[in-house]
Order: C-alpha cells, then sequence, then structure tokens
C-alpha cells in the first residue's frame, strides 16, 4: 500500500470515528456555518465538537506547518481529506477569513512573531478576523484609501472609516490597510497592520443588504492605537501583501462558481421542481437554460483543476484569478437567477413555514453581490486586459 | 490524470505547428478553392502527413501503428484549426481508424488499419441521412439476401465522400429510426454497382458528399462486427469524432483571438489604438476567458477517452457544445473587431468562420449536444 493509500485509510477511520452524524449533511442556510471566535456561537454541541476534533489535527487548515497548529498535509494528503470529507458530506468545520486570507499572508510576508502570535489561535477558531479594506471613497479604486495611520513612535495612531467589514460586528481582529505616509505615490503609502476589534475607537455597525441580512459592517475608527509590531511586513510596504490577499479573495470568491459536494445541483433542483417525462426535464425553455448553466459549470470546474495542475507543474500563467473570479461569479449569478425560476412562487417567499426562512430569495439576491465584492467583474475585466492581453 | 500535455505530447504539438505553418498554412487553403481543388485537399501535403506517421498515431501497435493516444493526436488537431489545413486526417486517421478499431474482425484491422498507417487508404463514414446529425435515427436498409446485404438509402454531409478509397455505412438491419438496435456497419467500395456520389462544395471549400445508394451489394464479409449491433461501436467513433471537432475549434477560436488582438495592438482611429478602447478591452477579456474554459474542456475529453472513462461521452459532449458556443463567438467578434477589412476575401478570418460552422455542425452542434448532455445527467 502506498503512502497515501494508507493515509487515505487512517483518514476515512478517523472521520468515521470523528465527525458527528449531524454534521454530515449540507447546511440548509448561512446560519448553520461554524464561525468559530471569542464571542461564538455553536448551534448544536456537535457544531463545536467537529469544530475542536478538527482542529486538534489541525486539519481546519490542513497544508499550515504544524508548528503553528497546522495539519502539516501536503497537496496529496490534502486533496485526499477533501476527497474524504466530501465522500462522507462532512461539512466545513470552521468557516475563517483567518484561514482563507489572513493567515496565508502571515505565512508569506509576516514576522515569526506574528505567525506564532495569531496563527495557532486562527487553527483553533479561537479568534475570528475581519477585513479592513474597502472604504466610501475607495472601492474599485482601493489605493486611493485614505483611513490614515498616524506614526506617533512606538505606535500608529489610526483615524478613518472601513467598508463592506464582513461580519465586523462579530470579529476578535482585523486586518486593515492604513496610509502611513500620505505624501508617496497613492499605492507606497499603505500599511498593513493588525488590531483587535475591542481596542477603544473601533465601531463596527452593520448594513442591512437587498438580501435582508447585514453580513457586512460600515468600522469607524476613531483614535484607534495600533501597535508597531502588529505590521505585516515593512510599513508603507503594504499594497504588495494587499494585492496579493486580493488574489486570494478572488479565488476564493470565484470558487463560487463551483458546486458544494453533497449539495443538489442546478439539475438535481430543477428535476425535483419540475418532473422528467420520457428522458427530458419538463420546461424546455427551462432545460435549456440549465443544460447551458451546466455545461460552462462542469468547463468552469476543470478549468479550476487544469489551473491547479499546471500551477503544481510550473506551466501555469499564474494571472488567471482574474479570470476565475469574473466567470465564477457571474456563472453564480446565473445559477440562482435560474433556481428562482425553477422554484416558481415558492421562490417568491420572503418568510413562510417552509420557506427556510426564505433562503431562496435572499441567497439570490446574496449573489448580486458576488460580482462586486473582492473586485467588481469590470475590474477583473481590467486585469485581464492589461496584465494578460497586454491592452493599454 | 493531472491536466498538462507531457513532454512528448508538447513537442508534437510544436512540430505539428511548424509543418503546418510552413507547409499548409491558410494560403494554402485558398489556392485549393481557387484552383476549385477536386479533392479539397493537397495530396502532397497529406504524404507528408502519413510520412510524419500522422495517420498511424491512433492505430493499435498490433496493427503497424504508434498507438500515441488522444491527448497527442489532439495536439496536432488543435493546430490543424489554426491553419485551416484540409486532409484526411480527420475522416480517415481518426474516424476511420477508430471505427475500424472498435468494429472491425481481426481481418478487417489487419487489412484496413495498416494501410491507412501507411497513407495507402482513406475511409469516409456514411452516418447521416437528414440535415441534423441523428444518428438514432438512421432508417437506410441493409437487408440480408444469400451471401450479401443490399444496401438502399442516401446519406448526406460525408466528409471525404467524393473521394475516399472506402466508405463505412450505417444501415439499419432491423428495428426502425429511433432504435439503437438493429443499427450495422457496412464496408463499401465506392465503385460499386448502385452508388451514386454527389461531391458538394461546403462553405469551408471542403468537400462532403450526398450519396445515394440503389440496391447496393455489399458482400457479408464487409459487415462490421455483428449485426444489428454497430450503434456502440459507432457512438464510440462519433464521440471520438467529436472530441477532435472541438480541438480544432479550439485552434480557430485560439487563432482568431490571437490575430484580433494583435490588430487591437496596430491599428489606429482617433488618433489612439483601438485596444485602448474599454468596451473592446472587456470583449477581449471576456473572449479569452471563454477559451481558457475552451482549452480544458477540450483536454479534459481527450483525458477521458484515453482512460476510456465512463463519463467520457457525457465530456465529449460539453466539450463539443462548448466549443460550438465559443468558435462561434470568436469568429463574430473577429469581424466585428477588425471592422471593414474583416470582411474582405482578401483578409484571412473570413477562412475562419467558413470552417467553423461546419465543424460545428458536423456530428452535432450545440443544440444536440446540449440535449445529450442533458440525457446522459438524467433530464
Amino acid at each position: 500500500m502506498s503512502d497515501l493509500q494508507a493515509f487515505r485509510q487512517e483518514t476515512r477511520e478517523w472521520l468515521e470515528d470523528n465527525c458527528p452524524p449531524t454534521m454530515r449533511f449540507p447546511i440548509s442556510s448561512s446560519d448553520d456555518q461554524c464561525w468559530g471566535g471569542r464571542n461564538a456561537t455553536f448551534k448544536s454541541e456537535e457544531q463545536k465538537q467537529w469544530m475542536d476534533r478538527m482542529a486538534s489535527k489541525g486539519w481546519t487548515a490542513p497544508m499550515w506547518p504544524t508548528e503553528y497548529g497546522g495539519g502539516g498535509l501536503d497537496k496529496g494528503q490534502a486533496k485526499v481529506l477533501k476527497e474524504e470529507m466530501s465522500h462522507i458530506r462532512a461539512r466545513s468545520p470552521l468557516d475563517s477569513f483567518g484561514i482563507w486570507m489572513i493567515g496565508p499572508a502571515l505565512l508569506e510576508f509576516g514576522s515569526e512573531e506574528l505567525k506564532q502570535q495569531h496563527l495557532p489561535k486562527i487553527v483553533r477558531g479561537e479568534i475570528r478576523w475581519c477585513q479592513g479594506y474597502s472604504e466610501p471613497g475607495a472601492g474599485s479604486d482601493l489605493a486611493g484609501l485614505q483611513s490614515k495611520g498616524e506614526d506617533m513612535g512606538d505606535h500608529f495612531i489610526a483615524n478613518g472609516q472601513k467598508v463592506w467589514t464582513s461580519y465586523g460586528d462579530k470579529a476578535d481582529w482585523m486586518f486593515c490597510l492604513l496610509r502611513t505616509d500620505s505624501e508617496a505615490k497613492k499605492q507606497m503609502g499603505i500599511s498593513l497592520v493588525l488590531f483587535d476589534m475591542a481596542t477603544p475607537g473601533v465601531t463596527p455597525k452593520p448594513i442591512k443588504l437587498i438580501s435582508g441580512s447585514s453580513p457586512f459592517c460600515e468600522t469607524f475608527l476613531d483614535n484607534v492605537r495600533v501597535e508597531k509590531d502588529q505590521v505585516v511586513g515593512d510599513v508603507n510596504k503594504g499594497w504588495t501583501i494587499a494585492k496579493y490577499l486580493l488574489t486570494h479573495e478572488r479565488e476564493m470568491i470565484g470558487g463560487f462558481g463551483l458546486t458544494d459536494a453533497g449539495s443538489d445541483t442546478l439539475s438535481q433542483t430543477a428535476v425535483k421542481a419540475l418532473g422528467v417525462e420520457h428522458g427530458r426535464m419538463n420546461n424546455s425553455l427551462l432545460r435549456a437554460d440549465v443544460l447551458k448553466w451546466e455545461i460552462d459549470a462542469a468547463a468552469f470546474a476543470v478549468t479550476a483543476e487544469r489551473v491547479t495542475d499546471e500551477v503544481k507543474s510550473g506551466q501555469g500563467v499564474g494571472a488567471t484569478s482574474a479570470m476565475l473570479k469574473y466567470y465564477g461569479t457571474e456563472l453564480n449569478k446565473r445559477r440562482y437567477e435560474l433556481v428562482m425560476k425553477i422554484n416558481g412562487s415558492d421562490a417568491m417567499i420572503w418568510d413562510g413555514a417552509n420557506s427556510h426562512g426564505g433562503a431562496a430569495p435572499r441567497m439570490w439576491l446574496r449573489t448580486k453581490g458576488n460580482s462586486i465584492e473582492g473586485g467588481t467583474s469590470e475590474v477583473q475585466l481590467n486585469i485581464i486586459a492589461k496584465n494578460i492581453l497586454g491592452l493599454g | 490524470m493531472a491536466m498538462v500535455i507531457n513532454e512528448e505530447q508538447q513537442m508534437l504539438k510544436e512540430s505539428a505547428q511548424g509543418f503546418l505553418a510552413e507547409f499548409a498554412p491558410v494560403s494554402e487553403l485558398r489556392k485549393l478553392r481557387d484552383e476549385g481543388s477536386e479533392a479539397g485537399y493537397n495530396a502532397n501535403i497529406w504524404r507528408q502527413m502519413t510520412d510524419m506517421g500522422w495517420a498511424a498515431i491512433l492505430v493499435p501497435e498490433a496493427y503497424g501503428g504508434l498507438e500515441f493516444g488522444h491527448v497527442g493526436m489532439g495536439q496536432i488537431v488543435e493546430q490543424t484549426g489554426r491553419t485551416l489545413t484540409a486532409s484526411p486526417l480527420f475522416a480517415t486517421a481518426i474516424v476511420g481508424v477508430s471505427l475500424i478499431n472498435l468494429a472491425g474482425s481481426e481481418e478487417q484491422k489487419a487489412e484496413l488499419l495498416g494501410a491507412i498507417a501507411g497513407g495507402e487508404l482513406t475511409t469516409a463514414l456514411a452516418v447521416d441521412e437528414k440535415i441534423h446529425h441523428a444518428p438514432t435515427q438512421i432508417s437506410m436498409s441493409a437487408v440480408k439476401q444469400a451471401d450479401n446485404y443490399v444496401l438502399n438509402g442516401e446519406k448526406r454531409f460525408v466528409v471525404d465522400g467524393s473521394n475516399a478509397n472506402k466508405l463505412i455505412v450505417a444501415a439499419r438491419t432491423s428495428g426502425a429510426a429511433g432504435d439503437t438496435a438493429g443499427i450495422s456497419l457496412f464496408l463499401v467500395d465506392p465503385s460499386s454497382a448502385g452508388v451514386e456520389i454527389e461531391r458538394t462544395s461546403m462553405v469551408d471549400t471542403r468537400n462532403a458528399a450526398i450519396i445515394r445508394f440503389d440496391d447496393v451489394s455489399v458482400s457479408t464479409a464487409d459487415l462490421m462486427g455483428a449485426e444489428g449491433e454497430g450503434f456502440a461501436a459507432l457512438s464510440g467513433a462519433l464521440d471520438i469524432g467529436n472530441a477532435y471537432l472541438a480541438a480544432e475549434l479550439l485552434g480557430i477560436a485560439q487563432e482568431t483571438f490571437d490575430c484580433t488582438l494583435k490588430y487591437l495592438k496596430e491599428r489606429k482611429q482617433f488618433g489612439v489604438l483601438i485596444g485602448s478602447f474599454q468596451s473592446l478591452q472587456h470583449r477581449a477579456a471576456h473572449w479569452w476567458s471563454e477559451v481558457e474554459l475552451c482549452k480544458s474542456v477540450v483536454l479534459k475529453a481527450l483525458q477521458s477517452l484515453d482512460e476510456g472513462d465512463a463519463k467520457s461521452p457525457a465530456m465529449v459532449s460539453v466539450a463539443k457544445a462548448k466549443l460550438c458556443e465559443v468558435a462561434e463567438l470568436a469568429t463574430n467578434e473577429a469581424i466585428q473587431m477588425h471592422g471593414g477589412i474583416g470582411m474582405t476575401d482578401e483578409y484571412e478570418i473570413g477562412f475562419f468562420i467558413k470552417r467553423a460552422r461546419p465543424a460545428a455542425m458536423l456530428f452535432g452542434d450545440y443544440s444536440y449536444h446540449g440535449d445529450r448532455f442533458a440525457q446522459l445527467s438524467g433530464y
């Protein structure tokens, strides 16, 4: 038996013993996600158990080094873990901007002290992070941000306003872009800093979206003390890391175009709602839309696979995250637009006994933001045109 | 299998690129058209291709072939999409070889595959009877009489049908249109009595014959596979053919893109390069993104055929459908972004749009493969 087969066997057995039965079917709404944090509210004892057990193996961050609490797995093992988890339809044990975003940035750019301070707590789900990037005047033009960090010797004093802070009201720490040199060219005077949301002067206020939920906040910074040792990388060199993080974010959001293992595919949803006669779905026009979507989704999924394989073999162009973000989010919007049509008047129910809290229309409305957050589709097309195609 | 091509496949791709660019560029197709070539391809170039072993790539080693696989052959075909090279490569070395290999007896394989690999034999598959591809709907009849079958019916859109040495004909020995059972495959000599071949010059200047069979007598020795059980092999060969049509369309989508991108960086209007206009930048970026998806589906389809994956029919339909869509987008955008010059016969873009449509239509276009993909997926 190869090492990888042995690993698969062990993993399968461990998951069988440790994944609680209630964690083995897809989440029905975003409420079921586990985010951890100092003020974590768990929907069930099993949810917490599942997070803790996975964290004890480092498998909430499977590929991070073990010295920072990660799983220390190589790519092949991480793939096996993912496959074995989807095999039993196991839920994600911990969703986290720490794992997806600031963690990888710290591993790449952070000092040893910062890694040791922050990474293990991210793995264990003890600290929940949020991102302070966009500002009211700096959306697509992110480098135009104006929130200032004034140099006070051993610390900065931050003032300004951030917006679209994901779960800012629930997060424990923020990774935040501040202008620390207002004389320099706009990309050159930016630093990436970390601070506790409990620091005096930090005030997050939820923004209600068209979907009715408030996953984002505007966050006011009013004379907030930020320690100098909490700067990631060098002072005034934060833009490089910010771009790195945006690439990660693009890939993450681009992944929205993929269907989670265990969830119904679009055609399964459609077949349930519309029925099949003589091997073909009833409603030929919707069937045509569904199959066109599924062909594009299949093409997108194998493209994500190819891009990963090319990077692994050193053949990749590496600049494809803008394409994945653009295509994946547009695909996701199309998907939910179709789900609404497929489910007919049921999909119009905002609040009703069997509507899972109006999940259908709320999900649909939420997807409209996919092609805005993390850089709009238009910005992605600009990036492709300029950086890949060389059109000036 | 990792979704990358290996070193040998990369070398084959580069050598095909070099050969085709030098000996069979688009100007060669223009020449064939202007001269009114009867065959629709240049026999000397085909000879060079077979000398390089291209006709032997899919032939098993046991029959004197190279058995190099679909991903390898796909690299060549993708390049023929960039140069619009017309040759018997598709009808003979891909569809013919695959069908003989899937359905033929030992004797038929030994006789025919070696001849194809050596460049001595060309074939043409006669399957469609109506204006749309529908292999289950075959109604052409083959009736057994003593040691012969008697064939009656009409076939259309038979690629290389006017010049191939051997026809492979799908006809019905039992059942009715719509049944997959009852379809049989026959090797037919095109000079047989009762075979009437009408050469049709297509929009892409290639030949595709309409062939009428009037009491054509075929020996039982020329039946391929068991009587009435030809559909599985036919379907397998059509899948293989469609994966390569997708590969060719990928070459077309890429070549028109490269050519248009170059033009956007040369052409000035209002005192600036037209590539500086955001309306064109975004359309070019969208087109590029679609081509990236196309590269993935074509590679995946070819790999799934090499692996004999049970999902290969669905993957092939995804690839063909996607490429039909994107090749249409590509050729339309190419003309529009080139403006007036794109409408002239002197410029080469026109040759690409004229090849893209018949390549898409052959063996099923978007509507056929979308429907098939949905059915294979249970809806």
